[in-house]
C-alpha cells in the first residue's frame, strides 16, 4: 500500500502544459474563433496570414484564449504580441506564474 | 459572476454536433428557419453565436427563405464598438423567432445618423432603431452638491435623447429602443453618491427615471440595461480594460445575455412573447409526490425551506397570471389525486380557479401539452413548460421544439429565479385587456380528454441511452428498498408494507426471489426505481411450480419508460432458471393505485379471478412467454447463478 506521507511532492511546474500541449489547445481556440479548422499554427504565423484576422477578431481571439487557458493578459502584454510564437510564450509564462 | 445569467442557464447547452449542424445549414432539407431557431435555442457563447450569425448571413446571400422566422430590420446607433455584438444579436434574435437584419452605421455617428434624412440608418427604413448608448456618450460633468446644475445636466441628456428620437421619427417609421444607463462601479464619496445631486450616480439615476417616464405611452421602448447590469453586478458589467482596448461598453462575457435581452424586446415587438405557462406539479409546484406522500407529506409550508422554494414557484405563476399570462397544469397523476392539494391544502397559493386547463393523467407530456395548446387555441410557440424532471423536459423539447422548456437547477429555491431570468413573457407595453386575458382563456377552456398518443416516443426512449440494472436485495440497497416498499402508493400492485427486519428476512430466505432495479440514462442515475418480491406457493400435486408475485412496485419518476416490460423479462428468465413454470400476480386496489389496474393485462397475463372488491388475479406461463426488449442496456448482477433458486 502507498504511504502517502512518503510520496515525494511533485516538482513545481509538473502539471503545467508543455508547448506542444499549448499549441494543441490553441488550435481548438483558433478553430472556434475563426470557424475554420485548417489553420496550421506555427510560431511565425501572424494576423496577415489568416483570412478574417482583423483587429476585432484579434480581441475575440485573445478573450477566448484567456477563458480557455484561465489566464489574464495585461494591456501591455497584448500590445507586445507579434505572432503565434509570442502568444504561446505569453500563455506559457502566465501558466507558470499561476499559484 | 453569476453563471445563471452569464451562461443563459435556462437554455440547454449546445449539442456536440453544433458546429456540424451550423455548417450543414446550407444543405438543410425543409424549412431552414426552424433549424436555425432550434440551433439558437441553446446557451451559446460568443463564438458560437458568431458562427451561427455567419451561417445566417450565408443563407441570406444565397437567397434562401428563413421562414418561419419573422423579419425585423434593426439599426443600431452606438458610441461604443458593437462589431462583436451585432452577430450575437442576429443569432439571439433567431432564438426568439426573428430573422434579424442589422444596419450598422460607422462608429460613433449617433447624432448624424439620427438627424440627417439621407443617413445610412434613415435611408435603410428600419423597423426599429436601438439607441445603444453608454453613459460615456453623454456630456456629463461632475457638479457635486449643485442641485441646479445637476438638474440642468439631466434635462440636457434627456433633450439629446429626444432629439435623436425626433430625428428618427421625422425620417422613418422605426420604433426607438432606448437603453437606460448602467452607472460605473466606482463611487466618488461612497454611499453619499446616491444622496448628493451632481454625482455621477445621482445624475444617471435621474436620467434613467426621466427617460423611462418620457417613454411611457409613446410607442417607443426601453431596454433596461441599468437593471441588467445591476442584476449581474456593475463590477462585472463594466470592464475598463476592454473599454480602453477597443471601446467595448461592457464585458464580452455578457454579450450573449445582452443580445438575448435585445432579442426579447424585438420578439415582443413582433408578438413573439409567450402567453401561457404550463406547470408540472410533483416537485415543481410542491415538494414531493402527492400520489406517494399524500396531502400531509408534500412540502409546501411557509417556514419549511423546501416548501418555501415551491411556494415561490406558485407566487411567480400567480403574479404572471395577474399580468395576463395563462396558467395550465400538466401532471402525471390520477386527476383526483392531483387536484386534492388545490382543493384541500391550506398553504396552496394556486387554486383550481387560476388554472385554465388542468391535465392530470398518465399520457406522455408532449401529448398533453399539445392538447392544452388546442384547448387554449394558442400556438405551441406561445407556451412555456416548467418541469423539474429532465427526462420530461427532454421529451417535450424533442417532440414539441416550439415549446419553451427552461432547464432548472438542482436546487428548487432557484426555480422561480430561473423562470424569470429566461424572460419568456417580455412585454413592451401593458394594457387593461392584459389583466383580463387569463380569465378569457379560462372561460373558453374545457378540460381536454386525451385518447390519442403522440408518436415519436419510441425514438425518444432510444435516445435516452438507458441502462437498467437488476440485483437481488442486498444490505447496501436495503434502506432504499424499505423506503420504496413503505412509500410507493401509485405504481404498487399490492401496497404491502414491510419493516426492515421483514425485508432482511426476504433477502435471506433461500426460496424467496427478490429484485431491486436501478435505471440510469443520459441525464444521470435515477437510482433504485423498482422492487419485486416473489414467493413460491406451496407445491400441490399436479399443479405447476409457481411464484406468487407478492410485491411489484415502481417509482412514477420512470413511468412510460418500459421498465415494467424489462422487469418482467428479467423475472421470466430467473423463473425459468429456477424451474418455475408459472407466475401468479394479484392486484389489490387502493384509493391510490388505479394507475396499475391494467398492469398485468398490459404485460400479457391472463385474468383468472376477480372479486367484488376489485381484487384481480392473474397468471402467466413461463414457457412460451416472450417479450420484446425495450431500448435499454441490461445489467444483471449479484444473482448466485441459480444456486439460491435451485433450492426451490
Amino acid at each position: 500500500m502507498l504511504d502517502f506521507d512518503q510520496t515525494p511532492a511533485f516538482p513545481p511546474g509538473f502539471f503545467i502544459m508543455d508547448e506542444t500541449e499549448i499549441y494543441a489547445k490553441l488550435s481548438e481556440v483558433f478553430e472556434s474563433v475563426f470557424d475554420e479548422d485548417s489553420i496550421q499554427l506555427t510560431p511565425a504565423l501572424t494576423a496577415k496570414d489568416v483570412d478574417g484576422w482583423d483587429s476585432l477578431t484579434h480581441i475575440r481571439l485573445l478573450l477566448t484564449v484567456e477563458r480557455s487557458f484561465k489566464v489574464k493578459f495585461s494591456t501591455t502584454e497584448i500590445g507586445k504580441l507579434e505572432n503565434v510564437g509570442s502568444l504561446v510564450a505569453l500563455i506559457k509564462k502566465k501558466l507558470e506564474e499561476k499559484p | 459572476m453569476n453563471a445563471l445569467y452569464r451562461d443563459l442557464q435556462w437554455l440547454p447547452r449546445a449539442p456536440q454536433d453544433f458546429s456540424a449542424r451550423v455548417k450543414a445549414l446550407g444543405n438543410f432539407l425543409g424549412p431552414v428557419g426552424s433549424e436555425v431557431q432550434s440551433l439558437a435555442q441553446h446557451g451559446l457563447d460568443l463564438n458560437q453565436l458568431t458562427r451561427l450569425a455567419k451561417a445566417i448571413a450565408r443563407l441570406r446571400d444565397e437567397g434562401k427563405s428563413l421562414d418561419p422566422l419573422v423579419s425585423f430590420r434593426l439599426a443600431v446607433l452606438s458610441n461604443s464598438t458593437i462589431d462583436m455584438i451585432v452577430p450575437a444579436l442576429v443569432a439571439s434574435a433567431a432564438r426568439h423567432g426573428i430573422a434579424l437584419e442589422v444596419i450598422q452605421p460607422s462608429y460613433d455617428q449617433v447624432a448624424q445618423e439620427a438627424l440627417t434624412p439621407d443617413s445610412i440608418v434613415n435611408r435603410a427604413k428600419p423597423d426599429g432603431v436601438l439607441i445603444a448608448l453608454d453613459y460615456r456618450a453623454l456630456p456629463l460633468k461632475l457638479v457635486p452638491g449643485d442641485a441646479e446644475a445637476s438638474a440642468a445636466m439631466v434635462d440636457g441628456a434627456i433633450g439629446y435623447l429626444h432629439a435623436l428620437r425626433d430625428g428618427i421619427r421625422a425620417n422613418s417609421t422605426a420604433v426607438c429602443i432606448f437603453q437606460s444607463f448602467a452607472p460605473p462601479a466606482e463611487a466618488l464619496f461612497g454611499s453619499l453618491d446616491r444622496v448628493l445631486p451632481g454625482t455621477l450616480r445621482h445624475v444617471l439615476d435621474s436620467i434613467n427615471r426621466a427617460l423611462a417616464s418620457s417613454i411611457a405611452g409613446t410607442g417607443d421602448v426601453l431596454l433596461d440595461v441599468a437593471a441588467l447590469a445591476e442584476t449581474v453586478g456593475l463590477a462585472d458589467w463594466h470592464n475598463p480594460q476592454l473599454w480602453n482596448l477597443g471601446k467595448f461598453a461592457f464585458s464580452d462575457e455578457l454579450i450573449p445575455l445582452y443580445a438575448d435581452h435585445v432579442a426579447r424586446i424585438v420578439g415582443a415587438l413582433r408578438g413573439k412573447s409567450r402567453k401561457a405557462l404550463i406547470l408540472d406539479l410533483d416537485n415543481t409546484v410542491w415538494g414531493g409526490v402527492i400520489g406517494d406522500d399524500g396531502l400531509e407529506g408534500i412540502e409546501l409550508a411557509q417556514g419549511d425551506a423546501r416548501g418555501e422554494a415551491h411556494l415561490a414557484v406558485q407566487r411567480i405563476a400567480l403574479d404572471l397570471r395577474q399580468r395576463g399570462i395563462v396558467l395550465a397544469v400538466s401532471s402525471k397523476n390520477t386527476d383526483e389525486v392531483a387536484r386534492e392539494p388545490f382543493l384541500k391544502h391550506p398553504e396552496m397559493l394556486l387554486k383550481l380557479e387560476h388554472i385554465a386547463v388542468f391535465q392530470a393523467n398518465w399520457n406522455d407530456k408532449a401529448t398533453n401539452i399539445q392538447a392544452i395548446a388546442e384547448e387554449l387555441s394558442l400556438g405551441l410557440d406561445a407556451l412555456v413548460f416548467l418541469d423539474d424532471n429532465p427526462v420530461e423536459r427532454g421529451l417535450v423539447r424533442k417532440l414539441l421544439p416550439q415549446v419553451a422548456v427552461p432547464e432548472l437547477p438542482e436546487e428548487p429555491a432557484f426555480y422561480a429565479r430561473t423562470l424569470a431570468a429566461a424572460g419568456y413573457f417580455e412585454a413592451v407595453a401593458f394594457a387593461g385587456e392584459d389583466l383580463k386575458r387569463a380569465g378569457f382563456y379560462q372561460d373558453n377552456a374545457r378540460r381536454a380528454t386525451l385518447q390519442k398518443q403522440a408518436g415519436g416516443v419510441d425514438a425518444y426512449l432510444a435516445s435516452l441511452d438507458m441502462t437498467i440494472t437488476f440485483q437481488p436485495f442486498d444490505a447496501t440497497g436495503r434502506a432504499r428498498i424499505v423506503q420504496l416498499i413503505n412509500k410507493s402508493n401509485q405504481y404498487n400492485l399490492t401496497t404491502r408494507r414491510y419493516t426492515e427486519p421483514e425485508v432482511v428476512e426476504a433477502e435471506n430466505a433461500p426460496d424467496v426471489f427478490t429484485l431491486q432495479v436501478r435505471l440510469a440514462d443520459i441525464f444521470g442515475d435515477n437510482g433504485k426505481i423498482s422492487v419485486v418480491i416473489c414467493r413460491p406457493t406451496p407445491p400441490n400435486e399436479g399443479e405447476p411450480a409457481t411464484w406468487e408475485i407478492d410485491t411489484w412496485l415502481m417509482s412514477c419518476r420512470v413511468l412510460g419508460r418500459r421498465v415494467e416490460q424489462m422487469v418482467l423479462r428479467e423475472l421470466l428468465e430467473h423463473a425459468h432458471r429456477a424451474g418455475i413454470e408459472r407466475l401468479a400476480g394479484t392486484y389489490l386496489p387502493t384509493d391510490r393505485n388505479a394507475l396499475v389496474v391494467d398492469h398485468y393485462a398490459k404485460l400479457g397475463f391472463t385474468k383468472i379471478g376477480e372479486d367484488s372488491s376489485g381484487i384481480t388475479r392473474w397468471e402467466l406461463m413461463v414457457e412460451g412467454s416472450s417479450h420484446d426488449p425495450a431500448p435499454m442496456k441490461v445489467v444483471s448482477t449479484g444473482f448466485q447463478s441459480g444456486e439460491k433458486q435451485a433450492l426451490v
